[in-house]
């Protein structure tokens, strides 16, 4: 790249790579950094990973154009430092740091993880697609080719249901006609691969291959806290470039970035090289080492990518369209909401099963998962629907494989044992480490739409000191006003979220909540582990993937009030106060209404009609009724 | 930066030559300008070396066109400066310069109508510290393209102004004795204000930025000059930094013997130098992002100057630097490291913990701004406006919205220091109580969000110490350290307490000082002081019941003392209504919640950035002061409230309420940008007040307002049937003669036989307790003695 600066040339890059990747299935055709690890990825190739914005780092200025000068022979050549890291220069040549031509220009570094509590059956269908996609490009990345074919005898018998049917579909999508694409990649190869020396030995794969699950990351036990949100997590993190509008991404947005991958031997040399060398040099000695290895970890644990296109993502469901705005996508939504009922009423079986053979709280989960916070009035979040499931039994394996079936059923989840010691120990809210200057991660950082199921049926009588009083104390407010207050130690900073909280329970929690069901259980497996196993073995691969695209759909849709119906629900409301005015609040309005949005939205219905109200009425006068009845059965208990 | 310049003049007036150390003279500084030791100025020149090099190679022959046709005038190359002009003209900035916009308490012992900066310079000749700072607003006012210069070529126009600055003072004081030269020191360059919008441009350029200290290296000691000695023939010799590297002489320049220069330590000159990471104050911050940090290099006496947690405007030079992987490699990482020299520091609450800071509340509006807000002001409906503003998801509740913004604008602050009263209090507190589910919590932590220090406790999580301030052993350098509770946190701000009831007595304790002297007093840990909580307390409880009684007084419903009521300006119930009409439109307005698109929303009321803008530009601008009529108003309404109460023989309005009355009329005239109170402020103040008291103090049994009921804590009829029981008790007791003894059970029973109305044993006992306060009777055990 030995040109003249000129401005267009940037705005054409992103222009090409935005027409190619729209091409037929193009993006499934890119290597994700989700599924491939990174040493099985070509240096500087595109590659796509779908994350979540950690933290955000400093703006970082860097040469956009800089000039190097031979010193023998005084030849002078401009080079673009965009989409890099190192600026580079031949062995006679010599950067010229005063050169009027050199361009500074400003980058941002976001620090982006994977997404947290992702399913495993998310992993598995993302990587399946790039699989069957990969069969017909053969060509092109042998290092990656040779990760897949060996991944691929693994995957198969490894997964409890194989998505067979879907695999059809996709293929089904797909035009054969990938060649633009391929000589686009093969021309990236030439072009910015020619001198770095290929990093990887052939001879890992088998090692990496044997050890049997395809995402650990490299060998090298880290002593380098990777900060992911949650505990447990694997993966890789990465820094990720962005060049444009990165105003537009905020903390915990899901976004899928398409950028060049940039493993660099190089950038790790900064942290091993020897401090004294530079000691003399004031810009290098003033940061702390927690600094350094915090904003320029090894590239090979943490790899850079320079975006090129990225976008934030709505849902991270790979049985759905990525955007549902498009014109192909309608035709999916059309074509799935024709088939709508069925889906619900097998789902409204599934869970019932699941909970024991209690339909009303199946129906009651069913609403729960398909809220979502979808505008906030001042300070008032709406849309957010905190179940919770009192009447679990204590101790039991039981909220275990609730959690187990949601995890199959949503794209991202995670299970918070309220036990003492856990709220006493475990970091619930990101805190900002001034001397490492990052936000150390908790585990209520988590993205839009995450499922928290919160086991409150561990909690034991006991004490909770100061870190568990706040522990508490950020899970109710972020039950009630969808935020989390994170620590910036001098001052708090309030980050908004969307998180689906369920809570199980044996008694009320004492979580706030939107919803109080009791579970009546109609059945007592005897073995509960086998009941759920069987339960979820039971059904169909294929249906399961249904019920998947179901709940992250019916998120996504509008829904609407008529006048009509406005009148009808003022009137009730006014009745129903009249006749009890005790017992009927404000309240009851707000969740009755929410209750007949998610009820209309569960049948695929965007706006409100009588039936729907009369029914969610009749959906919470059941449920009172029964927490009624529990008051009568427990006596004072509230 | 060098000249292009004729050997003559360059010694002289070269910045050049001002700033190196061969200039510098060893031993006792003498007088006079020659005498005075200049001190080098690593805040300004650490690329210096760079444009030296680059004036040799290119660029030379056009600058001296173009300088010969202007006359011998010369410029700083790669600038347009001209250093004489330069010079000249800042000369005559200083020597004539006045403030039209001073105010009389912004320097206090400047001579208003004398040229400023001349003031300034008599006073370094008293005080001796040699530094001019120079506010650069002042500058830009007086001579834009000086300025303009300044901004963009600091590092070569600061040594001219040095120059310059010395020239005057040393002309003025030929005697003075200064530790070193006088050194310039510009701030409030208006260039940017922001962290978030500095970009490749600001290279090199002086900015003033504005945020927060969060960390701050060691001292560290920066080597400016090397001193070297040869080991062979004790030749000596001076070398200095370059770009952060020495060049170690390799040959010795007396006997040519190689590598035989070693360093001498305390011979090589150093200067101190610190860094410091500055991170975006939390205002400045977009949602949902993290704040942004910069390095900042402080030098010299600048070390030091400032802790983590404070906030400053730092003025300075914005650096990038290219970083070298390696100095054997001859890549580079393309990025740069960027910094800011520091140049001036300007602490923004330096006077937070005792006294009161204007500066920090005064946010900058611009000029567009304070023409919407005034456009605003005088609308007549502004009132209603900004209540229905605020929080509009909240429904009705009109009057306390309106109570609320009241308190958001709070009233005059009153000194009264030197009449031995101390300050008044100018906040307004706000109780608000009453049914679960109507919406308090959600009105508090609207407010909460409003506010820019505000703070949100909730009474259950929240203790004594937790709330006011405690000392702390801090765990790096074992050091006592006070922390401050929300109470304090929440200075000049809001502090929003939930669940007040539920607040236990102790910790409850602790308001009662906050809310009326505005203080909090600390005697722990050998740590004893007191801290101003100048805030305004929003809160929020639930009747004892849960379920407002609406046959018992507030007093009963709330069960808190009424010491703590009393300091309440307003008490607002929140009850359930339980209104066909009401439920009606509260159905409406909730069900559109949940449908209306967001964009709609917006349409309807007022933005809350606005909103915000709007009652800091008011609580920063205007302090309404009492007007004659409003006045009488006042005296009017104090004592018709008097009266109510005196018709039926009790004193029922206190001072204290006289004091919210004023403080309401005065954050109403605010509100109108006024910055006179008049009669329809008294007007609203009183409705408001009438308004809560109406509802907080009816009387369930009279239902006549009666304010000892927050005062007492009883209602005037119960006071009086307590009165007629004692009375009909002694009546009782001295009928049956004079027996010394009498049981109580038979007393009690005499009693209620006579009575006419049911005596419960209570009442029973209250009045033998209200005679035995009298000294009629003691009562031991189960006897009466009469006394």
């Amino acid at each position: 790249a030995q040109n003249v600066p000129n401005s267009d040339w940037e705005k054409k890059v992103t222009e090409y790579f935005r027409e190619k990747l729209k091409e037929n299935n193009a993006t499934n055709w890119v290597p994700s950094l989700n599924d491939v690890p990174v040493h099985y990825l070509k240096p500087n190739s595109l590659v796509k990973f779908r994350c979540m914005v950690q933290d955000m780092f400093d703006p970082e200025f860097y040469m956009g154009v800089y000039e190097t000068v031979d010193p023998n022979t005084n030849a002078r050549v401009l080079h673009f430092g965009k989409y890099r890291d190192v600026a580079e220069c031949g062995p006679q040549q010599e950067i010229d740091l005063n050169s009027s031509q050199t361009v500074t220009s400003e980058r941002q570094t976001f620090y982006c993880v994977p997404v947290p509590g992702e399913s495993a059956w998310v992993k598995e269908i993302s990587f399946l697609t790039e699989l069957v996609l990969s069969e017909s490009v053969v060509v092109l990345n042998p290092q990656f080719y040779a990760y897949i074919s060996a991944s691929q005898a693994r995957v198969s018998p490894s997964t409890s249901y194989t998505p067979s049917r879907h695999k059809r579909s996709y293929e089904e999508d797909e035009d054969m006609d990938l060649h633009p694409c391929k000589q686009k990649e093969q021309h990236l190869g030439n072009s910015s691969g020619g001198d770095i020396h290929g990093c990887v030995e052939p001879k890992r794969l088998e090692t990496e291959a044997s050890a049997g699950h395809h995402l650990i990351s490299p060998n090298c036990s880290p002593p380098l806290d990777l900060n992911f949100p949650l505990p447990g997590e694997k993966g890789p993190a990465c820094l990720v470039k962005v060049y444009e509008s990165w105003e537009s991404f905020k903390v915990n947005d899901v976004l899928e970035v398409y950028g060049i991958l940039s493993v660099d031997p190089v950038l790790s040399i900064v942290n091993s090289e020897e401090r004294d060398s530079s000691a003399l040099d004031p810009m290098e000695c003033m940061d702390t080492a927690e600094e350094q290895r915090v904003h320029s970890p090894p590239a090979s644990l943490v790899p850079r990518i320079h975006v090129i296109l990225a976008q934030k993502l709505q849902h991270i469901n790979p049985l759905l369209p990525a955007c549902l705005n498009e014109e192909e996508s309608k035709t999916f939504v059309s074509n799935f909401m024709s088939e709508l009922s069925p889906v619900r009423a097998e789902l409204l079986g599934f869970l019932t099963h699941a909970l024991l053979g209690d339909s009303l709280a199946a129906e009651y989960l069913i609403l729960h998962l398909i809220s979502t916070v979808y505008a906030r009035r001042d300070v008032l979040p709406l849309g957010k629907f905190t179940v919770n499931l009192s009447g679990c039994p204590r101790n039991s394996i039981f909220t275990e494989h609730v959690y187990r079936i949601i995890q199959q059923l949503v794209p991202a989840s995670y299970r918070l044992q309220m036990t003492i010691e856990n709220m006493n120990h475990s970091r619930f809210i990101p805190h900002k480490d001034y001397a490492a200057n990052r936000l150390v991660s908790g585990v209520l950082q988590l993205a839009s739409n995450t499922s928290l199921v919160v086991d409150e049926t561990q909690l034991e009588q006991g004490q909770l000191d100061t870190t568990g009083v706040h522990n508490v104390t950020a899970l109710g407010n972020l039950i009630t006003w969808q935020k989390v207050d994170y620590d910036f130690s001098y001052h708090q900073m309030e980050f908004p979220c969307n998180i689906n909280v369920l809570i199980t329970s044996e008694g009320r929690s004492l979580l706030p909540s939107d919803c109080q069901v009791h579970l009546q259980p109609q059945l007592i497996p005897p073995n509960m582990e086998e009941y759920m196993t069987s339960l979820l073995t039971a059904v169909l691969p294929s249906v399961l993937n249904k019920f998947r695209i179901y709940l992250s759909l019916l998120r996504l849709l509008d829904y609407s009030i008529s006048d009509e119906v406005t009148k009808a629900v003022e009137e009730d409301f006014v009745e129903m106060r009249k006749s009890d005015p005790e017992s009927v609040t404000a309240d009851d309005l707000h969740r009755t209404l929410l209750v007949a949005r998610f009820l209309s939205l569960s049948a695929g219905q965007t706006t409100l009609s009588r039936e729907r109200w009369l029914r969610a009425k009749q959906l919470e006068a059941f449920r009172k009724a029964r927490l009624e009845q529990q008051k009568c059965v427990n006596g004072n208990e509230l | 930066f060098s000249f292009v310049a004729i050997p003559l003049d360059f010694d002289i007036s070269s910045p050049l030559t001002y700033g190196t150390p061969s200039s510098r003279v060893e031993g006792t500084p003498r007088s006079g300008v020659r005498g005075t030791p200049v001190r080098q100025r690593p805040d300004l020149g650490s690329v210096r070396k760079a444009r030296q090099v680059d004036l040799h190679s290119d660029g030379l022959a056009e600058d001296i066109t173009t300088e010969q046709s202007l006359g011998q005038k010369l410029v700083i190359w790669g600038t347009d400066v001209n250093v004489a002009s330069c010079k000249e003209r800042f000369q005559r900035f200083l020597q004539r310069f006045i403030d039209p916009l001073a105010k009389e308490d912004e320097d206090v012992g400047l001579d208003l109508n004398e040229p400023r900066y001349m003031q300034r310079l008599e006073e370094i000749n008293m005080v001796g510290e040699p530094f001019l700072n120079v506010n650069c607003d002042h500058l830009r006012s007086f001579d834009e393209n000086l300025y303009r210069q300044l901004i963009c070529y600091p590092q070569e126009v600061i040594p001219t102004f040095d120059m310059a600055a010395n020239e005057i003072f040393f002309d003025r004081y030929p005697d003075s004795i200064l530790e070193h030269q006088i050194q310039v020191r510009p701030y409030n360059a208006l260039k940017t204000r922001n962290m978030r919008s500095l970009n490749p441009e600001d290279i090199d350029q002086l900015i003033t930025i504005s945020g927060m200290v969060i960390r701050s290296s060691q001292l560290i000691p920066e080597m400016q000059e090397a001193f070297f000695k040869c080991q062979v023939c004790a030749f000596t010799t001076r070398v200095e930094i370059d770009r952060g590297r020495i060049a170690e002489p390799s040959v010795c320049k007396n006997c040519n013997t190689t590598h035989s220069m070693a360093l001498i330590h305390n011979r090589s000159m150093f200067s101190d130098k610190q860094m410091i990471k500055l991170q975006e104050s939390p205002e400045d911050m977009p949602a949902g992002q993290t704040p942004h940090t910069v390095a900042l290099f402080a030098h010299n006496d600048l070390v030091d100057k400032v802790q983590p947690g404070d906030r400053v405007n730092v003025t300075g030079i914005y650096r990038a630097v290219p970083i070298r992987v390696n100095p054997r490699v001859s890549n580079v990482k393309s990025v740069y490291k960027t910094h800011i020299d520091v140049i001036h520091y300007r602490k923004t609450d330096s006077k937070r913990l005792h006294g009161v800071d204007e500066e920090t509340e005064q946010k900058m509006f611009t000029e567009e701004r304070v023409a919407i807000l005034k456009e605003l002001s005088k609308k007549v409906d502004i009132y209603e406006r900004l209540s229905s503003a605020l929080a509009p998801s909240i429904y009705e509740h009109e009057d306390i919205k309106k109570g609320i913004l009241l308190q958001l604008f709070g009233g005059s602050r009153k000194d009264f220091t030197h009449t031995g009263r101390g300050n008044f209090r100018s906040e307004i507190n706000i109780l608000l109580c009453g049914d679960p589910g109507t919406s308090k919590s959600q009105l508090l932590q609207y407010v909460y969000n409003l506010v820019p220090r505000g703070q949100y406790t909730s009474g259950k999580g929240s203790s004594a110490v937790g709330l006011t301030a405690y000392v702390m052993k801090d765990p790096e350098t074992r050091q006592l350290v006070l922390q401050t509770g929300a109470l304090v946190l929440s200075d000049n701000g809001i502090c929003c307490i939930d669940e007040f009831d539920k607040m236990n007595e102790s910790t409850r304790s602790v308001l009662h000082e906050v809310m009326e002297q505005q203080t909090l007093s600390i005697a722990k840990a050998g740590i004893i002081c007191q801290l101003n909580a100048r805030t305004s307390i929003l809160a929020a409880a639930n009747p004892i019941e849960s379920q407002w009684n609406p046959k018992k007084t507030t007093i009963e419903n709330i069960q808190l003392p009424h010491t703590l009521l009393s300091r309440f300006d307003l008490i607002f119930l929140m009850l359930d209504p339980r209104d066909e009409a009401y439920d009606r439109r509260l159905a409406r307005h909730l069900v559109s919640l949940y449908y209306q698109s967001e964009e709609k929303m917006e349409e309807e009321y007022m933005d809350m950035a606005v909103l915000r803008d709007y009652i800091a530009y008011a609580r920063s601008y205007v302090n309404p002061r009492l007007g004659e009529e409003a006045s009488q108003a006042l005296i009017e309404a104090y004592v018709d409230m008097r009266k109510i109460g005196s018709g039926r023989g009790m004193v029922s309005a206190y001072p204290r309420q006289l004091e919210s009355l004023i403080r309401l009329a005065e954050a109403h005239a605010k509100v109108r940008f006024s910055e006179k109170v008049e009669t329809i402020d008294v007007e609203e103040a009183k409705r408001l007040h009438r308004e809560a008291l109406k509802q907080s103090a009816t009387d369930p049994r009279t239902g006549i307002v009666d304010i000892s009921i927050l005062t007492t804590g009883m209602s005037t009829t119960a006071r009086k049937r307590k009165e007629e029981l004692a009375q009909a008790l002694r009546k009782l007791i001295q009928s049956k003669g004079k027996t010394p003894a009498l049981k109580y059970q038979q007393l009690f029973d005499d009693l209620r036989a006579q009575s006419d109305m049911a005596v419960t044993k209570e009442m029973f006992e209250e009045a033998l307790r209200a005679l035995a306060d009298d000294d009629f009777l003691t009562v031991t055990g189960k006897t009466v003695r009469l006394l």
